[in-house]
């Protein structure tokens, strides 16, 4: 078991036919065969892609023709930031079932628009500018670098992205590996928060713990560590391990997106750090020991 | 992208909202005609900076007797003399920092006959995905400290994007703001102009305090405070006429125009790192092994050789700087292209500091490789923790 995506998970990339998209679809197919399936772009509908390795994909016009067509439930998004509102809202439309968008740089009130729009329909958006997701030896959805990746036990999940990678890396040195690991993006206003991902680890029989990574700005980590508390009280609960980054940041300053800003002494790192703590999650005080504390906490 | 009081206010006006009439100033000569330009009795001097707190700031050369950055005049007379006092001053209010900040223009309006002042605010609501009003009756004080000691005097009223600003949402905030008559009619026109100003000029951040309610019942916009999103300036060309580089710290613009995201610190330890949580984190495992960070500095997913060159040379320009610490985890970002790109400006700008170099991820063979073979004199790090131990160790000795 993993959550979100398997082995079986078809993949269409709206954005292909871009040197971004390109590059990370052959990636992707590369990656234990991956499914990737087909490309979308409005004006080469009928062609097909060629990645570097020889490997062709079909193009159709749109996202609802190439799910027709392949029967994908699973959408990938490398389009620029001004057509990332506009891809999400075609796939919601299409009726795809788990959008990722990779696209960093999206303008906030679109997104505040298409998550209007999310909660109307049936389909759940990852990102965007988040790093996608990935079940080892399964499948990769997005950027994440396959080669740090192993098979095993614990559930990563992260609202920054390579600060995922560092998780994924030292659990796999520690000899534990992934079930599934998700970044959840860094934006403000996004598809899925950590509460989302948090009920399909406690629920996912092969997440036997989880490494939870956020950062200063906003209240999503309280509100994660609020709900494993009241989860905790219905007797479900994994061992947990979490670090915040931006400790030491000065606040007032958007650090590189508007994920991480810090004003009048809200969603500081203390703060989140004393919530979590109260919901019993270990917090590591270096990035460089998320691996090691989660083996220590184990053996507890 | 933040602008001054003068310009958010112009833009206010387009959309309707009511505002005092006043000239924006950048040197003495403009002072006279400004002046004259307005009916008095009554004139306001405001310095304009990217930093709030003005009225109770203190200029650096004038001593703590001084008036402050927001200066009532009863006279045209009054009005020049503090125009002369305060142009090209440093201002020094609890936002710009104990350096303070050159007060390059001046804004002088008409004063207004304040009965009330209330607060105002459009903001993205992290929690609920959608834009909201903030409305407090008690304005022309921190907000912040509102919310701390009397959190019941503060009311949101979160808005639905497709059905916009509704006539029960401005209804809402009238209520909230104790408006009525004709500050009530204004008051709801006003909402439903600014609900559209925020959207259709992408803001990220509207905050009027105060917004007053005059002696004869009328709404008028005192201060106004703007920001933009930066993802969304490529679809305002007029707003990017208002960027004042003046505002900005010389390294944080060359960064912007290579796109990265660079914030200068006051440590000593230079930071070139991708993704903002790995970058932070970076900064804060330094600090925990005893270095301070010179900067945040994010190159971001979509590097290229140059921009990483420029990124390299923005840290070694900072005379602080007593060694770099490069960390790299490549997911979209790929480790040979910051391998070249580092080895490309370390050929170009010399190094004459210590330099650690952790690369992890995609393309990290090649990325070594790349390194190893530059003959470069560089400190290879196995993982996070190696390298800031390594690059505090090789600072700090």
């Amino acid at each position: 078991m993993s959550i979100l995506i398997d082995k079986d998970t078809k993949i269409i990339v709206q954005g292909l036919t871009g040197k971004t998209g390109s590059f990370h679809t052959e990636q992707a197919l590369a990656y234990n065969g991956t499914q990737m399936v087909a490309g979308t772009h409005p004006k080469k509908g009928g062609t097909s892609w060629r990645g570097s390795n020889g490997e062709t994909l079909p193009i159709y016009a749109s996202v609802a023709e190439a799910r027709e067509a392949t029967g994908a439930t699973a959408s990938v998004i490398y389009v620029p930031p001004a057509g990332a509102a506009a891809a999400i809202e075609e796939a919601i439309d299409a009726g795809i079932e788990l959008i990722t968008c990779i696209t960093e740089g999206v303008p906030v009130q679109d997104m505040v628009r298409v998550k209007e729009k999310l909660g109307t329909s049936r389909s759940r958006l990852v990102g965007p500018n988040c790093p996608g997701l990935m079940t080892p030896d399964e499948c990769k959805i997005g950027i994440m670098p396959g080669s740090i990746f192993k098979k095993g036990s614990v559930g990563v999940l992260s609202r920054s992205g390579t600060l995922t990678y560092e998780a994924v890396y030292q659990t796999t040195t520690a000899g534990l590996g992934q079930s599934s690991a998700v970044g959840i993006g860094g934006d403000p206003v996004k598809g899925t928060e950590f509460i989302d991902i948090l009920e399909l680890f406690l629920a996912d029989p092969e997440t036997k713990s989880i490494i939870m990574i956020g950062e200063i700005g906003g209240s999503a980590e309280e509100d994660a560590a609020q709900f494993l508390i009241d989860e905790a009280k219905r007797g479900r609960s994994k061992p947990t391990v979490g670090f915040i980054a931006g400790r030491t940041a000065p606040p007032g300053r958007t650090m590189g997106h508007a994920g991480a800003v810090i004003s009048g002494g809200k969603g500081g790192a203390e703060d989140k750090i004393a919530a979590m703590e109260a919901a019993g999650i270990r917090v590591s005080p270096s990035p460089a020991k998320l691996g090691e504390t989660l083996v220590e906490f184990l053996k507890a | 992208m933040n602008i001054h009081e003068h310009q958010a206010k112009e833009v206010l006006k387009t959309f309707g909202a009511p505002v005092a009439q006043g000239v924006a100033i950048t040197s003495l000569d403009e002072a006279e005609a400004a002046v004259a330009a307005l009916p008095g009795p009554v004139w306001v001097v405001k310095s304009q900076i990217h930093a709030g707190g003005r009225g109770k700031g203190r200029f650096k050369e004038l001593g703590p007797d001084a008036k402050g950055g927001v200066r009532v005049s009863f006279s045209r007379d009054e009005a020049l003399e503090n125009i002369r006092e305060m142009l090209s001053k440093t201002l020094v209010t609890k936002q710009t920092g104990p350096a303070g900040k050159q007060v390059n223009r001046l804004y002088v309006e008409a004063g207004a006959e304040i009965e009330r002042e209330l607060y105002l605010s459009i903001l993205v609501d992290r929690e609920t995905g959608r834009a909201s009003f903030v409305a407090s009756t008690e304005g022309g004080m921190d907000i912040e400290t509102v919310a701390e000691e009397t959190p019941e005097r503060i009311h949101t009223v979160a808005i639905l994007p497709s059905a916009g600003c509704t006539e029960a949402d401005a209804d809402a905030l009238a209520d909230a703001l104790e408006l009525d008559g004709t500050a009530r009619e204004q008051g709801t026109a006003l909402f439903r102009a600014l609900y559209d100003a925020f959207t259709s000029k992408d803001m990220s951040l509207l905050e009027i305090n105060p917004l007053i309610v005059t002696k004869s019942n009328d709404i008028q916009v005192l201060d106004a405070k703007v920001s933009f999103d930066g993802n969304a300036l490529f679809r305002h060309p007029d707003i990017l006429e208002y960027r004042d580089k003046t505002e900005e710290d010389e390294k944080e613009i060359e960064a912007s125009r290579y796109d990265l995201a660079y914030i200068a610190l006051d440590g000593e330890i230079g930071c070139m790192v991708n993704g903002a949580g790995l970058a932070m984190a970076t900064m804060d495992i330094i600090k925990l092994y005893g270095g301070e960070p010179a900067n945040f500095l994010d190159v971001g997913g979509g590097a290229t050789t140059e921009k990483v060159t420029a990124a390299f040379k923005i840290i070694t320009s900072d005379p602080n700087v007593k060694g770099i610490l490069v960390n790299i985890f490549g997911g979209i970002m790929r480790c040979d292209v910051i391998a070249e790109g580092v080895v490309a400006a370390v050929k170009d700008v010399g190094l004459t500091v210590p330099l650690v170099v952790r690369l992890e991820g995609t393309k990290v063979e090649e990325g070594k490789k790349i390194i190893n073979e530059s003959g470069l004199n560089v400190i290879a790090a196995d993982d996070l923790d190696d390298a800031a131990r390594k690059i505090v160790k090789a600072v700090k000795g």
